[in-house]
C-alpha cells in the first residue's frame, strides 16, 4: 500500500466517522466514480474496445451494478441482521411485477417513482414474510423464507393479473423514461442502474454505520444482550426484513426494465436467490464493498473458466464450462465459509495490511 | 480466625422462611421506603423441582454499593436474572422506583434505568469496541430511519454528540488503544471492561455486575474495583455486584446480601457479615 492510517491525524469526531476516513481512499473513490460515471461513457463513445460494442454494457456492467445493489439488499438482512435468507430472488420479482403493472397500468406516474413504491410493495411483502423470523432462527428460518420464494413463484406464474394476462407468462417492460429523455441505448441504461447503485449504497454505509445498523449487528452478534440494552429485537428485525425487501425490490424494477426488458417468472427464481447468497458469502458478510466484489467475481468467474482453457489450448467439450463453473462456485463457497467467512472484503483488508508491513513484517 | 456469633440473629437456613429473614440492619431501617431504589419482596424462581430462589427478600438503597454473595448456585445469577427481566420469578414482587411489579421484560428494565452485565461476557463480538459501547447510546437516539439513511445535519450532530459521550467513557476506562479493535479479539479481561462501558453508556440509575472481576489478575481486579468505585462515586449510580472474591466484596459494598441454596441467610454491612456464624458454615459446607 502506498499509504496507511498513521499520520491522519483527525481532531475531531466528524472527521472520524466520514465515510471514507483516509484521504487517499476518498481520492481512490471519487477517481472510481469520475471513471463510472465519465469515462467508461467517453471511452465508449471513442470506440476502444473492450468499451466499444454493447456486449461489454449488456452482458457485465449493468448485470454487475444490478447484482451488487440486490446484494446490498440481501447483505442488509443476511450480513448485518444476521437473519439469513433465501427467497432474495423473489423479492426482487416482487418489485419487477409491482413496477410492471404501476407501469402500465398508471403510464403517466414517473419512472423514478414507479421504482420506489415498487420497492415499497417489495418492503411490505418482506415484512410480511419476516413475522416467522420473530420466532425462529438459523436454519429454521431460512426454511421458511424458502417457503416465501416458493410461495411467490408460484404467485408469479399462477396469478395472471400479476402477467397482465399475458398467455405466456412473460412480459415486456414499458420503456426506461426519465422525464422526457429516453434511455434506450445500453450505455444510457447503464448510466441510470448506475445512479440508482451509487445511491443505494451510500444510503446503505450510512444506514449501518448508525444506530440502526449497531442494533441490527447487536441482533446478530447476540440477541439476548441485544435486548438487555433495551434494543426491541421485532423492531430492529422487522426493518431489517422492510429495508432488504426495499433495495431487492428496487434492484428486481432495474434488472426488469434495464437489464432483461422482458422476462418470464423463472428469472427471479430459486437460482437468482442463491446466485445473491454465493455473492454475499464470496464478498463478505456485513460488508458494502464486498457485495460488488462478489458480484463482479461472479460475473466474471464463468468468462475466466471459458477463457483459460482457450488459451492454454485444452480442448473442453461443448457445455462443459458451466458445469466446471458450478464445481468451481462449490469449491470457492466451500473454501470461503472455512477459511475467511467474511470473504473478499476481508482479504482485500488482510491484503492490505500485509502490503502495509511489507517488506518489513512483525 | 475465631468465630464469633453475631450481635443479631439472622435466619433458620434449612426452613428457609421468610419471616425469620431479617432484612437490612435495623438500627437504619428508618425512611428506608423514601430512599430505597428496588425492593425485592419475597421472590422465589422454581426451574421444574429446582427452587432456585426461596421466598427472597430485600433492597437496594439509592447510591450505595449492594453485594450478592453466595456459594455456585446459590441463585445469584438468578437473583439479578429477575430484576432485569430475564427470568420470571414464580411468586412475589419487584418493586423499581416504587412502581410494582410481578415480573419485566429485559427492554422495559433497559428503558426504566436498569444495565447489567453477564457472568460469561455478553459483547457483540462482530464489532469494535467503539460500537459495542455506542450501542449502549440505543435507547438514546432520536434520529428516524430517514434521517440516518441521510446521515446530514443533525443526524450527524447527533451521532457526534454521542460518540463524544462515549468518547469520554473509553477515557474513564482507559481502553483508547483499543477503541476500534472487534471485541472478539480481546483478551478476557479487557471485555469485561468494554461490558462495563457498554452498560454505563445507558446512564443506568441501577447497574447489576454479575462477577465484574471473575477470571481477572489481582492488577486487573484493582483497576475493576477502582472503576466501579469511581462510578458510584462520581455518577452516583447505585450499583449491585455478584462477586466470589470476599477481599473485594468487603472493601467495596456498603451492604452484602448472602444466598444460599436459594435462600437469603445473611444481609448486613460487611462487618456484620464477616461475623456471621451461618454465612461461615454456608462458606466452609458444614451449615444446612
Ligand atoms: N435457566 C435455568 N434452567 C434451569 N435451572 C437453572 C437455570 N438458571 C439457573 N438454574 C439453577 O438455579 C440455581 C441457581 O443458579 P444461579 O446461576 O443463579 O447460581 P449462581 O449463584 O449465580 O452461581 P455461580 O456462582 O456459579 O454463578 C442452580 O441450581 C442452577 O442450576
Ligand atoms: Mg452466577
Amino acid at each position: 500500500m502506498f499509504y496507511r492510517e498513521a499520520g491522519h491525524f483527525k481532531d475531531n469526531y466528524r472527521a472520524d466517522m466520514a465515510t471514507f476516513p483516509i484521504r487517499e481512499d476518498r481520492i481512490g473513490i471519487i477517481t472510481l466514480l469520475l471513471i463510472a460515471l465519465v469515462a467508461i461513457p467517453l471511452v465508449h463513445l471513442a470506440g476502444i474496445p473492450p468499451f466499444a460494442g454493447d456486449y461489454f454494457f449488456n452482458a457485465i456492467l449493468i448485470p454487475f451494478l444490478i447484482l451488487a445493489m440486490a446484494a446490498i439488499g440481501l447483505n442488509l438482512l443476511a450480513g448485518y441482521c444476521g437473519q439469513i435468507s433465501l427467497g432474495a430472488g423473489a423479492f426482487m420479482g416482487v418489485g419487477a411485477y409491482a413496477a410492471y403493472n404501476i407501469a402500465i397500468r398508471i403510464p403517466e406516474m414517473p419512472l423514478v417513482l414507479t421504482f420506489l413504491l415498487a420497492g415499497a410493495v417489495s418492503a411490505l411483502a418482506g415484512l410480511a414474510f419476516g413475522f416467522p423470523s420473530l420466532r425462529i432462527k438459523g436454519l429454521y428460518l431460512a426454511v421458511a423464507t424458502l417457503a416465501a420464494q416458493f410461495f411467490l413463484d408460484w404467485a408469479f406464474l399462477r396469478m395472471a393479473w400479476i402477467t397482465n394476462y399475458s398467455p405466456s407468462g412473460s412480459v415486456s417492460a414499458p420503456p426506461l423514461v426519465f422525464a422526457g429523455w429516453h434511455a434506450d441505448t445500453p450505455v444510457e441504461r447503464y448510466l441510470v442502474v448506475l445512479v440508482f447503485t451509487i445511491v443505494v449504497a451510500w444510503g446503505a454505509s450510512n444506514l449501518v454505520r448508525g444506530n440502526l445498523g449497531r442494533q441490527w449487528m447487536a441482533i446478530r452478534d447476540m440477541d439476548i444482550a441485544a435486548e438487555i440494552i433495551g434494543i426491541r429485537p421485532i423492531q430492529s428485525k422487522l426493518t431489517a426484513f422492510a429495508i432488504s425487501s426495499f433495495v431487492l425490490g428496487l434492484a428486481g424494477a432495474l434488472w426488469a426494465f434495464a437489464n432483461l426488458r422482458s422476462w418470464e417468472p423463472y428469472a427471479f427464481s430459486i437460482d437468482r436467490s442463491f446466485q445473491l447468497l454465493f455473492i454475499v458469502i464470496i464478498g463478505g458478510l456485513g460488508s458494502i464493498i464486498g457485495c460488488f466484489l462478489g458480484a463482479a467475481f461472479i460475473l466474471l468467474l464463468p468468462l475466466i473458466v471459458d477463457a483459460v482453457p482457450r488459451w492454454l489450448s485444452i480442448p473442453v467439450p461443448a457445455g462443459a464450462g458451466s458445469n466446471i463453473t458450478l464445481v468451481v462456485f462449490g469449491a470457492l463457497i466451500l473454501l470461503t465459509l472455512i477459511f475467511e467467512p467474511h470473504g473478499l472484503a476481508r482479504i482485500w483488508g488482510i491484503a492490505k495490511h500485509k502490503l502495509r508491513r511489507w517488506p518489513f513484517p512483525y | 480466625m475465631t468465630v464469633m456469633s453475631a450481635p443479631m440473629t439472622f435466619a433458620v437456613p434449612s426452613l428457609c422462611s421468610p419471616h425469620a429473614v431479617s432484612s437490612g440492619t435495623p438500627t437504619d431501617h428508618a425512611g428506608a421506603a423514601a430512599c430505597c431504589l428496588l425492593e425485592i419482596d419475597r421472590v422465589s424462581l422454581r426451574f421444574g423441582g429446582i427452587k432456585a430462589l426461596n421466598d427472597v427478600s430485600f433492597d437496594i438503597r439509592s447510591g450505595e454499593i449492594r453485594a450478592i454473595i453466595g456459594p455456585n448456585g446459590a441463585g445469584k445469577t438468578s437473583m439479578l436474572n429477575c430484576i432485569n427481566g430475564f427470568y420470571r420469578p414464580s411468586s412475589g414482587h419487584i418493586v423499581f422506583e416504587g412502581v410494582r411489579r410481578t415480573h419485566t421484560r429485559p427492554s422495559i428494565a433497559a428503558r426504566g434505568g436498569i444495565a447489567r452485565t453477564f457472568q460469561n461476557v455478553a459483547l457483540f463480538k462482530g464489532m469494535t469496541v467503539l460500537d459495542n459501547i455506542m450501542t449502549g447510546r440505543a435507547l438514546k437516539i432520536r434520529s428516524g430511519i430517514l434521517k440516518q439513511l441521510i446521515r446530514f445535519g443533525p443526524a450527524l450532530s447527533e451521532e457526534i454528540e454521542h460518540r463524544r459521550k462515549v468518547e469520554e467513557i473509553i477515557e474513564f476506562l482507559e481502553i483508547q488503544a483499543i477503541r476500534k479493535t472487534p471485541v472478539g479479539k480481546l483478551p478476557y479481561g479487557l471485555q469485561k471492561r468494554v461490558e462495563l462501558g457498554r452498560a454505563l453508556a445507558m446512564e443506568p440509575r441501577l447497574l447489576l455486575l454479575d462477577e465484574p472481576m471473575a477470571g481477572m489478575n489481582l492488577e486487573e481486579k484493582e483497576d475493576m474495583s477502582r472503576f466501579i468505585v469511581e462510578v458510584n462515586r462520581t455518577y452516583r449510580t447505585t450499583i449491585t455486584l455478584i462477586e466470589h472474591d470476599i477481599g473485594v466484596v468487603m472493601n467495596l459494598s456498603d451492604r452484602i446480601v448472602v444466598l444460599d441454596h436459594g435462600c437469603k441467610i445473611a444481609d448486613g454491612t460487611p462487618a456484620e457479615i464477616k461475623s456471621n456464624q451461618q454465612v461461615i458454615e454456608a462458606y466452609l459446607g458444614v451449615g444446612g
